[in-house]
């Protein structure tokens, strides 16, 4: 450790120096004469005796104060470091005479440097910006415009004076209004005092930078509040089947409109680019009726459906009685008599020859029915028998 | 050479920096600066005027003369007043919940920093102004002018009665605005889902009952136009139609082999049963 080396010489070798009561920075003056430096210096040690110049230096009885001193001379040594540096490209033009105001300047120099380096970084940093494609750059030179600039990389005056505020101008932000799925309902009340479900959304983007971050305290929420005021004030105008159903983009173009006209009339620098109703639908308290109203038709239509397909049926089996009957007819006129005859024993030998048959001879017979055997039957028989009795009598 | 004596140097440049901080500041285009000279209203820095471009109207760094001028910052852009949702009692005595929302600007700041001091002051003393005057005009309003279109003009004139009155705070109204009109919770949205819903039932029926009219008339189209082809071809000979339809109303009625059929045999079908007995 530097410090620890204080009294005996050290890196330096400035031990003489000090011995001789001088300050410290006498001291380290005469010391740098032993230096790399060369024989330069040897005068210089007496002449920096004046030890006051320094703000921190003064005072002979600085030895035992230990770590002070040592923490100056490290100082020291960065400067003097810095010196070297200095005078080895500086060809060592320094090195005589003007010792005896020691390394001030070299000191005010160094700073100076690098104070200037931190500064040239600064400005290098700060006067450069690149505005992306999709973007514009206002320049704000202590808070007044200056410029709008477009794409690209641009020049402007250092930090604190200009400022640049980089804005998407191309982008285009959507704005949800009204949810779709589930959650409250953003319900609006129609023309005809109906109650409407409507989610929607607006894209806009920005038109003029400036006037949009300058003229408008609260863009997007200025936005959102013509959105909702624009759609309420169509969607009163409208009914509740329109608005649901074919004037739904009629709808949304008008809002467009108007949503640019009131947020031109607030100058706000914003571009509409559409409006979009995602769903419009009625309350969710009566979409089981307004369904039904469909259901409705559907059942209408079916009826519809049910009643033509009887149509066609009814009239498609006349025609084919009547063509039958014709064709019949037309034959039985050729040859009535036969033709009757044929058709009424061909009618009567396929019909009795599938049931049971009884021949009861009239008069002279006692007539014996077997009631147990047709009872047997008789619920089912019954309206036949009858029909045959009357067969009887037509054939009679 | 420069800095033989820092100390002093240090405090010129603290001075300095200090007399610089107090003497210079920097207006942004969205702000008017009002100055004050020992609590005296004196100028008024990049003032609001519609007609001045961006970069001339005087924002950007400016100068006051230090320590006994003091500036105070009042918003240049258009301010948002977003009001509570209140009840409208229209003159037919329907409840409407109406959400309004105004648009303003500070087009005086001094008149503004005398009277209330700030802003957000300002917009409280609008919203309390607008609220009132909001109420009192629709509640002249019938529930179905509120929902009309020409709710616009209503609007217009709120916004010229507001604007007199906010002049007063140094403020000018944009644009008044209702941003919903809607049915209160509870039972008048109820009772108007109600109304919805029977509009939507009676609908419903008369779909359905139109749907069997039609239905109807074309069942008795059919019938018709079956009965006239009938009559068109069975009407040639309605003596042989009666026995053909017999004929056939036989073979159906006595498809099934469960009958009993009782015969005489004096029936035509039977008459030659008994050979050449009975001449008929």
């Amino acid at each position: 450790m530097p410090w620890q080396n204080n009294n005996d010489g050290g890196p330096w070798g400035e031990g003489p120096g000090r011995s001789s009561g001088e300050g410290p920075r006498g001291g380290s003056g005469g010391g740098s004469g032993d230096g790399p430096r060369g024989g330069s210096g040897d005068g210089s040690g007496d002449g920096s005796g004046d030890g006051p110049r320094s703000p921190w230096g003064e005072g002979p009885a600085r030895k035992p104060q230990g770590q002070r001193p040592s923490g100056n001379r490290d100082f020291d040594d960065i400067i003097r470091r810095g010196q070297e540096k200095l005078r080895s490209s500086l060809g060592g033009g320094n090195g005589h005479g003007g010792m005896g105001n020691g390394f001030e300047p070299f000191a005010g120099n160094a700073w100076m440097w690098a104070v200037g380096a931190v500064l040239a970084v600064w400005i290098v940093f700060t006067s450069f910006y690149r505005v992306d494609a999709q973007e514009r750059g206002v320049v704000l030179r202590f808070g007044r415009f200056v410029e709008t600039t477009e794409p690209g990389m641009h020049i402007k005056m250092p930090f604190p004076i200009d400022t640049v505020v980089l804005r998407k101008v191309e982008q285009i932000n959507s704005v949800d209004i009204g949810a779709t799925e589930g959650s409250a309902e953003n319900l609006m009340l129609t023309g005809d005092q109906n109650i409407i479900n409507l989610a929607y959304a607006v894209r806009w983007k920005i038109k003029n930078p400036e006037l949009y971050l300058f003229e408008l305290a609260e863009p997007e929420q200025t936005v959102r509040e013509v959105g909702e005021s624009a759609m309420r004030a169509e969607i009163s105008k409208a009914t509740l089947n329109d608005a649901i159903g074919p004037q739904r983009a009629q709808i949304a173009e008008q809002v467009r409109e108007r949503m640019q006209e009131l947020l031109d009339s607030y100058r706000a620098g914003i571009e509409v680019r559409g409006v979009d109703i995602k769903q419009a639908d009625p309350p969710a308290a009566v979409d089981d009726a307004f369904k039904d109203v469909s259901a409705a038709q559907q059942d209408a239509q079916q009826y519809l459906n049910q009643s033509r397909s009887y149509a066609q049926q009814l009239i498609a089996s006349a025609q084919g009685a009547a063509a039958a009957f014709d064709a019949v007819y037309a034959q039985y006129k050729l040859a009535p008599e036969v033709t009757r005859k044929r058709m009424y024993l061909e009618t009567m030998e396929s019909v009795l020859s599938k049931v049971d048959k009884t021949v009861i001879e009239p008069g002279n017979v006692q007539t014996y029915l077997p009631l147990p055997e047709i009872q047997k039957r008789a619920k089912v028989v019954e309206p036949t028998a009858a029909a045959a009795n009357s067969t009887n009598a037509a054939g009679q | 050479m420069t800095m033989r004596n820092p100390i002093p140097w240090a405090i010129a440049a603290f001075v300095l920096i200090v007399v610089a901080m107090a003497t210079l500041y920097t207006v942004p285009e969205t702000k008017q600066a009002v100055v004050l000279r020992l609590g005296k209203p004196e100028r008024i820095v990049n003032a609001y005027d519609a007609k001045a471009p961006f970069g001339i109207s005087g924002a950007g760094l400016v100068a006051k003369v230090p320590f006994i001028e003091n500036v105070i910052f009042v918003d240049k852009r258009v301010l948002d007043l977003d009001m509570e949702a209140q009840t409208v009692l229209s003159t037919d005595q329907l409840r409407l919940v109406v959400d309004a929302f105004a648009r303003f600007r500070i087009t005086d700041p001094l008149r503004m920093v005398q009277t209330v001091g700030t802003e957000q002051n300002a917009a409280d003393a609008l919203k309390r102004i607008l609220a009132s005057k909001l109420r009192n005009e629709l509640g002249k309003q019938p529930f179905a002018a509120l929902l009309s279109p020409e709710r616009g003009t209503l609007m217009d004139e709120i916004q010229t009665t507001v604007n007199r009155q906010a002049k007063q705070y140094g403020a000018e109204i944009l644009d008044v605005r209702i941003k919903r009109a809607d049915l209160p919770s509870g039972t008048p949205l109820e009772s108007a889902y109600l109304r919805m819903r029977s509009a939507r039932q009676q609908e419903a029926a008369t779909i359905r009952a139109q749907g069997l009219k039609q239905a109807q008339l074309v069942r008795a189209d059919a019938d018709a136009k079956a009965a006239s082809t009938y009559a068109g071809s069975f009407g040639k000979d309605p003596e042989f139609y009666a026995f053909y339809r017999a004929m056939q109303a036989y073979r159906t009625t006595f498809s099934d082999n469960s009958s009993t059929v009782i015969l005489s045999p004096n029936n035509e079908f039977l008459r030659e049963f008994e050979g050449r007995r009975s001449n008929r």
